[in-house]
């Protein structure tokens, strides 16, 4: 008996494929969103600190940095809610008989329907 | 012939008794349109070298043996054609994620153990004999599970998955799809029996989606989809075993 070759394994295989970096990509945008949930626990509490301590850290945020960090937080969860919403039709397909429903369908349904109406209530909320 | 066109192979080789590592060796191969990658493979064999070792059956892609790395790419060496990479050379290696036995062709093993465990057959409690007929399915039962029993097990979809190749206990795409078309089947009642193996941490909750299992699979099986679901049986299942321990109603 003579032995098997076994080809290592590499540490950064994500680079191999544009697939794979795609990915990773996906998967990184999660950390700016449990980021900012922290950022709006921390907003939560010095709204309980009194109204001076939030106008205060409202100055704060309005800093050039804490705007870039916004932005690149908004577009990281813009990108993961719509890889996951695409995603969603092959993790919950509908049957209506022998026909499954189309995957745009599932994913407006699903996500993308929810989403729109979800956001124009909370905008009706802050323009009202 | 002065104007006969070639194209080079630059072939994976490994042969245990002799080779301490694997090497590659370059074959000049006639140009032919209407030639696949195996065809070439196969005029190497039997006209230049007949030391070269791989597997291949029905030449259709029906079989699942002939599965390759074409350039870094798992695919069926009889489905993709020469002229998708002429005039540029063809790398061909044995598939990722699988140890090599000798040249192309890879230990599959672990892969068969692997489809066993999840028990990919229909298991009933009741058995009915012939006379009692056939156990009847709608088409529209049928629909639920049909694209997971496309797979012809060529094995692409575990070369493509980097959490086969980083946790090699990971039962992966083929297995898991096989065993949620089973739960799937109308006439199965093996759900609780296979859900044991599909709930543990190397079987669904392995896979992190990164999905190309379902674009290098040859039979638009979407074995990436079938593990989603099978992932929401798992959590239905556990969440159940809160108010009604596993096997306590039997």
């Amino acid at each position: 008996m003579t032995g098997k070759y076994h080809r290592p394994h590499k540490w950064n295989w994500f680079l191999s494929k544009p697939a794979y970096m795609l990915f990773m990509i996906r998967e990184l945008t999660a950390v700016f969103i449990g980021a900012y949930l922290i950022l709006l626990l921390i907003m939560l509490a010095k709204l309980g600190g009194g109204e001076a301590m939030f106008s205060e850290w409202l100055v704060v945020l309005r800093s050039p940095l804490w705007m870039g960090l916004h932005f690149i937080a908004l577009v990281a969860s813009l990108w993961h809610s719509i890889t996951w919403f695409n995603l969603t039709p092959r993790a919950m397909p509908f049957f209506i008989g022998e026909k499954r429903l189309a995957d745009p369908l599932v994913a407006t349904a699903m996500g993308y329907g929810p989403w729109l109406v979800i956001s124009l209530v909370i905008l009706w909320g802050v323009l009202r | 012939m002065p104007d006969e066109k070639t194209i080079t192979l630059e072939i994976f080789r490994y042969h245990p008794e002799s080779d301490a590592g694997p090497r590659f060796q370059s074959y000049d191969v006639p140009y032919n349109e209407d030639w696949v990658v195996l065809d070439a493979i196969n005029w190497i064999k039997d006209t230049v070298d007949g030391t070269l070792t791989y597997r291949w059956s029905c030449r259709m892609g029906v079989c699942g043996s002939c599965g390759m790395m074409i350039n870094d790419e798992p695919k069926l060496s009889c489905a993709v054609f020469l002229k998708e990479y002429y005039p540029n050379p063809i790398k061909v290696e044995p598939l990722v994620n699988f140890p090599v036995e000798r040249d192309l062709v890879i230990d599959m093993d672990g892969f068969m153990e692997k489809l066993q465990s999840i028990k990919p057959y229909i298991i009933r409690d009741d058995v009915n004999d012939t006379s009692q007929g056939e156990y009847k399915q709608s088409p529209a039962e049928l629909a639920h599970y049909k694209q997971y029993t496309m797979c012809i097990n060529c094995m692409l979809c575990y070369s493509a998955c980097p959490v086969v190749g980083s946790e090699p206990d990971f039962l992966g795409p083929a297995a898991l799809a096989l065993g949620h078309r089973y739960n799937k089947d109308s006439r199965d009642q093996g759900f609780d029996q296979r859900m044991e193996k599909m709930m543990e941490h190397e079987a669904v909750w392995g896979c992190t989606f990164v999905g190309e299992c379902s674009v290098v699979c040859p039979k638009n099986v979407d074995p990436a989809g079938a593990i989603q679901q099978a992932k929401a049986s798992a959590a239905q299942e556990y969440f159940k075993g809160f108010i009604m321990p596993r096997g306590a109603g039997k």
